[in-house]
């Protein structure tokens, strides 16, 4: 436990960096899911191609290479440092994911909501951010938790184009210390820190959501 | 002033000719009930009135609109013509009164202590007060239609659409679903339209009845005419069907 004293501020540091990037890509990718999957669930067919297309791209590519793209090809045109692009990435990565997620779970509410909802005069998108997504949400909990922890352990991918997070610190540490195994043992140790709250939090929303069904 | 009117009205799902050439008028205040054997179109017909469902050819008129003309705000209409349905389609994630709150708050922008005060009222009036804070799924099929009802009402529209209302229901919970349905029906000023099997009631509270059969409105008469001597063979055979059950 030397090696965690010796460089607590290092590993720290990079967990500051996962954790923001993080939050920022799950925040990102949110968003960015929801709205794909709600344009593929319109009656318009070319927003639903538009909608197919995105996440086919950023779903069947490696995220190493989305990554790579962004902060060698993108930088050159657009500054941004390999935290930055790594981010974006992951947020790119990840919402095509989310997207397919939350579309199940729109496909998976009964049509009469919707109809329901336009006969007694709501608009499409009151009858979507009211009625159906809350409920396509109940429904898709569980997966989205799943794709919330996977983004998590792939903001490692920051390492590889030198974003500062914990993977790249931990990187560091073996390089510098030649304990290549403690320093990733406590690297694995810090992702659990972060995951294993999250995976609890979504189980507690999971049984709470029920209780109240 | 007619509320409702049909012209030379034709619908295809595909090849399927759901309705051929219909023609309809229902005037503001009637309560017309609509019958036929399943498949005859009446629930394809009822829902074009709310723009559910297009049609293709055609003229149909509601309140004034237009809806075959792709420039009208099907919204516009929706506010003033309510529809209630054979599954309820009741809001799974909200209360009963907030079911019945909702549209008001979002669409007529209701003052939110009058919508509560209009909806407690409803819910009243539906004999559910009890009932306020309940989710949908602790409800029965007779409570929830009544809900159903009351959320359609607190949008004070100018005509329901009602289909099938009481076909998903068990039997003793009809007569408290029709009673709600008698009690606006006595509201001279409200349009009803409404597709049933439920022949007692359309006998008492219907002014005229339509039979329709494969898509086609075949009689239009007055309720008493109607049961008493229907002209069409089609019609004749529907009630002898229907009175032996």
């Amino acid at each position: 436990m030397g090696l965690l004293q010796n460089y607590f501020s290092t590993f720290l540091q990079g967990f500051g960096y996962t954790l923001l990037s993080s939050v920022v890509a799950l925040v990102g990718s949110m968003l960015l899911g929801t709205l794909f999957a709600i344009m593929q669930v319109l009656p318009t067919r070319w927003m639903q191609i538009v909608g197919n297309i995105y996440v086919q791209i950023f779903r069947n590519i490696p995220l190493l290479i989305i990554t790579l793209f962004l902060y060698l090809a993108v930088a050159k045109v657009v500054k941004m440092n390999g935290f930055t692009a790594g981010t974006i990435a992951l947020t790119l990565y990840t919402s095509a994911f989310i997207a397919e997620t939350v579309r199940a779970g729109i496909l998976s509410v009964d049509s009469g909501q919707m109809e329901g909802a336009r006969a007694n005069g709501l608009k499409f998108g009151q009858a979507m951010r009211y009625i159906v997504l809350p409920q396509a949400f109940r429904v898709a909990l569980p997966s989205l938790g799943n794709q919330f922890i996977n983004l998590v352990k792939n903001s490692s991918i920051l390492a590889f184009v030198g974003g500062l997070d914990l993977m790249y610190q931990g990187n560091m540490v073996a390089a510098n210390s030649f304990d290549t195994f403690t320093a990733y043992i406590i690297v694995g140790i810090f992702y659990l820190v972060l995951t294993l709250p999250l995976s609890y939090y979504m189980q507690y929303l999971e049984q709470h959501l029920k209780a109240k069904a | 002033m007619s509320m409702i009117e049909f012209k030379d009205v034709e619908k295809y799902y595909g090849d399927f000719h759901a309705l051929k050439n219909v023609n309809l008028e229902i005037d503001a205040g009637e309560t017309v009930v609509l019958i036929g054997p399943s498949g005859s179109g009446k629930s394809t017909l009822i829902r074009t009135v709310n723009g559910l469902e297009e049609i293709q050819q055609g003229q149909l008129l509601v309140d004034g609109f237009d809806l075959h003309d792709p420039k009208t705000d099907m919204n516009k209409i929706r506010k003033n013509v309510g529809m209630v349905f054979q599954h309820f389609n009741l809001y799974n994630n909200k209360s009963a009164i907030e079911n019945i709150m909702l549209a008001p708050r979002l669409v007529l922008k209701r003052d939110e202590a009058e919508n509560k005060r209009i909806a407690m009222e409803l819910l009243e009036k539906v004999g559910l007060a009890d009932k306020a804070a309940n989710m949908p799924s602790e409800l029965s099929g007779g409570q929830k239609q009544r809900i159903a009802i009351a959320r359609s009402l607190a949008m004070k529209p100018k005509a329901l659409l009602f289909d099938e209302p009481t076909s998903a229901l068990d039997p003793e919970m009809i007569g408290d679903v029709l009673d709600v349905m008698r009690d606006i029906a006595a509201d001279s000023s409200m349009t009803m339209l409404v597709v049933t099997h439920e022949m007692s009631f359309a006998k008492a509270v219907a002014d005229r009845v339509i039979f329709m059969a494969d898509g086609q409105i075949l009689e239009d008469s007055s309720t008493d005419s109607f049961f008493k001597n229907p002209s069409e063979p089609r019609a004749q055979k529907f009630l002898s069907q229907v009175a032996n059950h």
